[in-house]
């Protein structure tokens, strides 16, 4: 006979059946069965963050870094709620989550009752899916069903919201976990259609200045490899989405960095004179394209993406193929190397002559505009933050796991640190959420203890989830804050210097900041801070050095305040269009 | 572009909150939406009327598959079909415009399905254009309530949405 057990322990056992670890949550009145049911076991270890939306970016850091679905637990109401960034967050950028939240009892829904809100709906918009537990026996086939869709497809945040009776612990019902799960509503895409990869093919041979177009999807397809192998047999130039970075290696001469708004000079005119473009589970963001009448007037456009509805959303596709982006490369891969074996030698000469053409001319534009990677320190000038991160990249040998959170600092670590792997470069690209980084790199160094897990940040960012200084301490997460402080917020001083005539509205605060070095140690974490270039890579060589191994070690970094990014594109334009400096901006003149 | 499509949605509390939800979100528009169980209890039928031009219509069609609970999407006016939609209208009649009125009803093939000393309800079934003909031959006889179901629709021939 299958065992009897209450919803509360029903939820927790389900939850180890999945393989789950780790819970990030905060208890509150409308969970407390599931709490207690916690407490009566050992397997998945309860993290407690200190404000809910801290839990869900832990969970997503973690799900990020490591692939696997990353798992929330909040209360009802103002619990519930604090958890939205996070889970639209995570919706923006596909990532696996499942937010399991305590509803007030069935009987009092839709009463106003205490800490009370209709999760549900409030979610809505931002989830992938949803459930409301409607009794106790049901909970082992949700749980199955959340996970199952959080994980496969285009992933996504998935809601269970738990009415507090279903986990009564005086009210039993069978349990057993389910080993598989059918939905007639839900089939997610696979194999690609053989002819449109033939197609494909077939393109991408006789492209005479052709281009791969890397987006997170490649990451969350585990597809980086292949991809590796294709890019390879063709000598395509790759560029890398601001979800993608290390999706192909940075350090790779293929390799064109970052395109987009701040990506550099050469993967935008490359994305801007190319004639085929191969995008592999990209989506055509608006912070890439510039404007998308402008964009790539004479390329053909291969799309591969597991989302149906992202082909042809922006950008009219000539060969769409719908699949997992690893399974399809794979065979894409696979008929490339047939394909290049019937090659007549001829045919493939002059095949290997047009990407030398090419080749000769990106690098061209390479040597013009690139981003220079070799910046001096200089003791007479305020830090460049671009040479932070250029100094965090080579203590850490440019193996660490970065996360960032949303600004100046996280173009500049985006362009600035070479990610040669996936699933090292964690930020919030498509939410845009300050306030992530840090307790993402919580989530990853949970996932990842023994490795080096750096927080890039800016003191705006940094201030807006720095309560979890405290869980750090409590759990011994030592992770590295490299905080760039320019005593304002960059990115919209940036916006206020090229477009409102220099007129800094709201963007400042700098006689208001606390000493975060006083700060993160009053939290009980050592901090530093550096004013000068000379101190920079010491002072983060000490940090990541064995003498710190076990402590969180907060350096703050007085950066100069007036640094810009660049490149940057010129609104409207196509993108070719970019401001490369302060010396060639217009509107600063 | 008018269009009219047909989504076959699991009967289940909070689906049709998802897919108006949908449009309201991505700034889709609604003209009309009609709703009701099939034969098989476990799936709603939903019509829903929409404009947009060609790139919109297909982003609500894939938007709406992506929704886990929707089953089957069709776009009825991709080929032939048949759209139909109940209106009942209360109209003022007495004197000389009550016989205006039922004949106007009688050219319409509508019934007329309540009557009192002064009003009479017409009920009229037909594509949208045809109730608002009827709405428009009645002229300046004077109306006092509208009730439109909405469009429901179909498929002509061997096209069938079903699971």
């Amino acid at each position: 006979m299958a065992e009897m057990l209450s919803g509360g322990d029903m939820l927790i056992r389900a939850l180890q059946d999945e393989g789950v670890e780790y819970i990030f949550g905060y208890p509150g009145g409308a969970a407390l069965h599931i709490y207690d049911a916690i407490f009566r076991q050992q397997k998945v270890e309860h993290i407690l963050v200190r404000h809910e939306q801290a839990a869900t970016h832990m969970a997503d850091g973690f799900a990020r870094a490591t692939g696997r679905t990353g798992v929330v637990l909040v209360t009802s109401g103002p619990g519930a709620t604090n958890a939205i960034t996070g889970i639209a967050t995570a919706y923006m950028d596909s990532i696996p989550m499942v937010i399991i939240s305590g509803q007030v009892e069935s009987d009092l829904i839709g009463t106003d009752a205490f800490q009370e809100t209709d999760m549900v709906g409030v979610s809505r918009p931002v989830v992938k899916h949803s459930f409301m537990v409607k009794k106790t026996a049901d909970i082992p086939a949700v749980i199955k069903k959340a996970f199952h869709i959080a994980s496969t497809g285009r992933p996504g945040p998935v809601v269970v919201d738990v009415p507090k009776n279903t986990t009564d612990p005086t009210v039993f019902a069978e349990y057993v976990y389910p080993t598989s799960v059918k939905m007639r509503s839900y089939n997610p895409a696979q194999r690609g259609n053989g002819r449109q990869i033939r197609k494909a093919v077939d393109a991408l041979l006789n492209a005479q200045r052709p281009v791969i177009y890397a987006g997170g999807g490649v990451i969350q397809a585990n597809a980086s490899e292949i991809l590796r192998k294709l890019v390879r047999s063709l000598r395509c130039p790759v560029t890398n989405t601001l979800m993608a970075l290390g999706a192909y290696p940075a350090t790779d001469e293929l390799c064109l960095g970052m395109l987009g708004m701040h990506g550099t000079y050469e993967a935008n005119m490359v994305m801007h004179e190319t004639d085929l473009i191969l995008a592999v589970g990209a989506r055509f963001d608006d912070r890439v394209t510039n404007n998308p009448k402008k964009f790539a007037q004479d390329a053909q456009i291969i799309h591969i993406d597991v989302d149906p509805a992202s082909i042809s959303k922006i950008i009219d596709v000539d060969i769409p193929i719908v699949g997992n982006a690893k399974l399809v490369l794979e065979d894409m891969s696979r008929a490339i190397d047939s394909a290049l074996l019937e090659l007549s030698e001829e045919v493939r000469a002059s095949q290997v002559e047009r990407m030398n053409k090419w080749w000769l001319q990106i690098n061209q534009w390479r040597g013009e505009h690139g981003l220079n990677h070799a910046l001096q320190a200089d003791a007479a000038k305020s830090i460049l933050p671009q040479l932070a991160i250029q100094t965090l990249y080579k203590v850490t040998n440019g193996e660490a796991y970065v996360t960032s959170d949303v600004g100046q600092h996280q173009m500049f670590a985006a362009q600035y640190y070479h990610f040669d792997e996936p699933r090292r470069w964690i930020n919030s690209g498509g939410l845009g959420t300050m306030g992530f980084g840090l307790p993402a790199a919580m989530g990853v160094q949970m996932a990842f203890p023994e490795k080096h897990v750096a927080c890039v940040t800016g003191e705006g960012s940094f201030m807006m989830n720095m309560q979890e200084l405290s869980t750090c301490l409590q759990y011994g997460l030592p992770i590295k804050i490299i905080n760039l402080n320019n005593q304002a917020l960059g990115m919209i001083k940036q916006w206020q210097d090229m477009q409102y005539g220099g007129r800094h509205s709201q963007s400042s605060y700098s006689d208001s900041l606390p000493d975060f070095k006083t700060l993160v140690e009053a939290f009980g974490h050592v901090g530093f801070k550096v004013t000068s270039a000379q101190d920079l890579e010491p002072t983060m060589q000490r940090a990541f050095s064995p003498e710190f191994k076990n402590k969180l070690v907060f350096v703050d970094v007085w950066v100069d305040p007036n640094e810009h990014v660049y490149p940057m594109a010129i609104k409207g334009g196509s993108m070719r269009d970019m401001i490369l400096s302060r010396s060639t901006s217009a509107e600063e003149s | 572009m008018r269009r009219i499509i047909a989504v076959l949605l699991e009967n289940e509390a909070g689906a049709l909150s998802r897919v108006v939800g949908l449009f309201a979100q991505r700034n889709y528009n609604i003209e009309s939406l009609t709703v009701a169980p099939t034969e098989d209890q476990t799936l709603s039928r939903l019509t829903i009327t929409t404009r947009g031009d060609a790139r919109t219509v297909e982003q609500i069609t894939k938007q709406l598959h992506k929704l886990v609970e929707v089953v089957k999407v069709m776009d009825l006016c991709e080929g032939a079909h048949i759209e139909r939609e109940l209106m009942l209208v209360k109209v003022k009649a007495c004197d000389a415009t009550r016989q205006e009125v039922k004949r106007t009803a009688d050219i319409f093939r509508g019934q007329i399905v309540d009557v009192t000393e002064d009003k009479y309800t017409v009920q009229l079934v037909g594509p949208s254009e045809k109730l608002d003909a009827f709405i428009k031959a009645l002229g300046n006889m004077t109306i006092l309530e509208v009730v439109r179901s909405g469009v429901s629709g179909v498929g002509r021939g061997d096209r069938v949405l079903s699971v």
